[in-house]
């Protein structure tokens, strides 16, 4: 990447200094606690849930549980787990995130090229009408209706291809594209490549840093996304997790297809909730250190060009 | 966006990959002739913005015509500004209007200046080890689905919630926060503070490392102590930054986390809870109000449009900074 973590640091980290006043000395032990209570606070609720969801029921609607889970157990999990409808609805959105973030990539990718070739007559225009959707969209029923006139609700479709570019991932790997070297391109094209040849064998192999931060960005947001399938979407069979958890949230799935042990319980639990809530937002806690400097390296490559 | 405000200076300079000479005139037969493949490259996408993007926005026409849902994509026949006269004179909609605007404010006002405070705090860290920490966790937030931070802010609020049990500790009742609409736009806001103070200091955090470090030597050496050097140096050194962030987020204003408030708001709640954008999903997509539902959201659209046209000229008026 053009912009990593490693390289902005040494311009931060000053040594200390001698001349630092009393005054000065005395922020910064109030800074180090400030900073430490905003980690406590972003952190809190995270380890809420979790303890949540190794508590008893009981023991949440009492009101007892806030760091530590009381009355552990697992048993939720092995009912969750265990639970066909959670399962279908978590394959689902494995399949529709593969497939969005394959179908954006190509998109984008190949759109970013041609936006990257400065002598191309008409960029402009093709960079406008791209930066344009940024700033107006059609809105919420005019898409609606388009999506059903073309026969789109209730597949796949619906959930993959309506968001399938993302203006702002766009302009990253436009950026990014735009830093390359000219003279590989034009080295290659002597040699008898044509577009296509230049663009897959000398561009995308130089470009994997690049590519593997936009597979995060397009995955990522599928996998969090739940608007377009809440809305597309009749069959319950066809919901991605996050509308399953949604729907668990709402009260709209009532604990008769949480298995026969929970028949008595009227309503969706606290604690059901919560282990849903874990095992939706595991996969991208799993992986969340390995990538975060990929995001934050996009950003940047996306908003500071100087 | 910010990155083509750097362009009108590269655009003139010559390119390299230009092979053609000089004297041919660019004219389109050049260009296609020459530029085919790399045109080729652009038609998906093309299609992807044309239906996808394009014909929505055309579709807004059905706010002037009488639509039929199953009918044609443009509506039937023109009933010009009828459904525009409906809203206006709808007691629902001002009151909608109003939650929206003070909602959008409340945003910006809290969402807007925070992250900024927090990469200047996070700047003066010298630990680099404690730094990075303190970036991962508070980014961390970002990357979680709304149906999950929803989920969690209704955990918190609840009766047996962390809040009310804090509120518990010091003697106080609990607080029914979700079951009336004294509390929403605390909630709202809050959560939407947690979400994104620790992500929006990235681009603060790159903008500080781009400032000169003699700057700050020479006003050490003329005497100014470290919060007149904020003051006078790095505030001034991210101000293109802020600029640029401020209008983005005024463009996004009138669209007030339409997810979010979907996924928190009840009917109890909705004496302020209730936005534009919750508010036509309902009349167009639960009610069946296509074009009615359709009209506001034109409305809703073209100021947003409006917010980010004049925020963007009044930047570059005062300030020389702007998107394009």
């Amino acid at each position: 990447m053009v912009i990593t973590e490693r390289q902005q640091k040494p311009a931060v980290v000053r040594p200390p200094r001698i001349g630092d006043t009393r005054s000065y000395r005395v922020f910064r032990a109030v800074n180090v606690f400030v900073l430490l209570v905003v980690v406590a606070l972003t952190l809190y609720p995270f380890v809420n849930i979790v303890a949540q969801s190794f508590s008893d029921e009981q023991a949440i609607r009492t009101g007892r549980v806030n760091l530590l889970p009381q009355g552990f157990n697992v048993k939720t999990y092995e009912i969750i787990a265990s639970d066909s409808a959670f399962w279908n609805s978590y394959l689902n959105t494995v399949v529709y995130t593969v497939t969005a973030t394959a179908i954006s990539l190509v998109l984008t990718t190949t759109y970013a090229y041609v936006l990257s070739k400065h002598h191309l007559k008409g960029r402009g225009t093709l960079v406008g009408i791209a930066v344009f959707t940024m700033f107006f969209n059609g809105g919420l029923i005019p898409n609606y209706v388009l999506i059903s006139e073309l026969g789109m609700k209730n597949t796949l479709w619906a959930v993959v291809l309506p968001n399938a570019i993302s203006v702002f991932n766009l302009l990253v790997m436009k950026a990014f594209f735009e830093g390359l070297p000219k003279e590989l391109e034009e080295a290659a094209t002597v040699d008898g490549l044509n577009t296509y040849g230049v663009l897959f064998r000398i561009v995308l192999p130089l470009s994997k840093a690049v590519i593997a931060t936009m597979v995060l960005f397009y995955a990522v947001a599928n996998w969090n996304s739940w608007f377009s399938a809440f809305l597309y979407f009749d069959r319950s069979d066809l919901f991605p997790v996050t509308v399953y958890l949604r729907n668990m949230v709402a009260g709209a799935t009532t604990a008769a297809s949480m298995g026969s042990e929970q028949g008595d319980v009227a309503q969706v639990n606290s604690n059901i909730k919560a282990v849903t809530m874990v095992l939706t937002v595991l996969p991208v806690l799993a992986i969340y250190p390995f990538i975060q400097r990929y995001f934050v390296s996009g950003v940047m490559l996306g908003a500071v060009k100087q | 966006m910010i990155t083509d405000t750097k362009e009108p200076a590269t655009r003139p300079a010559p390119s390299t990959k230009d092979r053609t000479p000089k004297r041919v005139r660019r004219t389109w037969r050049n260009a296609v002739r020459r530029d085919w493949q790399l045109y080729s490259l652009a038609l998906l996408p093309l299609l992807f913005f044309l239906v996808f993007r394009y014909l929505p926005m055309l579709g807004n026409v059905i706010a002037f015509r009488r639509f039929v849902p199953g009918g044609n994509l443009f509506g039937e026949t023109w009933v010009g500004l009828r459904y525009v006269k409906i809203f206006l004179n709808d007691p629902t909609f001002w009151q909608v209007f109003g939650n929206t605007v003070v909602l959008g404010a409340l945003t910006l006002l809290f969402c807007f200046p925070l992250p900024i405070v927090l990469a200047l705090l996070l700047n003066e860290v010298r630990t680099r080890v404690f730094k990075q920490f303190v970036q991962t966790v508070s980014y961390l937030p970002h990357f979680l689905s709304l149906v999950i931070v929803a989920g969690m802010v209704l955990q918190l609020t609840s009766i047996d919630g962390t809040v009310n049990q804090i509120i518990g500790a010091f003697g106080g009742e609990p607080i029914a926060f979700m079951q009336g609409a004294d509390w929403f736009r605390t909630i709202y806001v809050s959560s939407e503070v947690w979400q994104t103070v620790g992500w929006g200091t990235i681009l603060y955090l790159a903008a500080l490392t781009t400032i000169d470090d003699q700057l700050y030597e020479a006003a050490r050496i003329d005497g100014a102590n470290r919060w007149k050097q904020t003051w006078h140096i790095t505030l001034p050194g991210i101000r293109p930054t802020m600029v640029t962030l401020l209008i983005l987020n005024i463009g996004t204003f009138m669209a007030v986390g339409f997810e979010k408030v979907l996924l928190l708001y009840n009917p109890l709640t909705y004496p302020t809870a209730d936005v534009l954008s919750t508010y036509l999903y309902r009349v167009g997509l639960v009610s069946n109000n296509f074009s009615y539902a359709a009209a506001i959201g034109l409305f809703e659209s073209v100021i947003g449009l409006a917010l980010v046209l004049s925020a963007n000229a009044i930047s570059r008026r005062t300030v020389g900074t702007s998107l394009w």
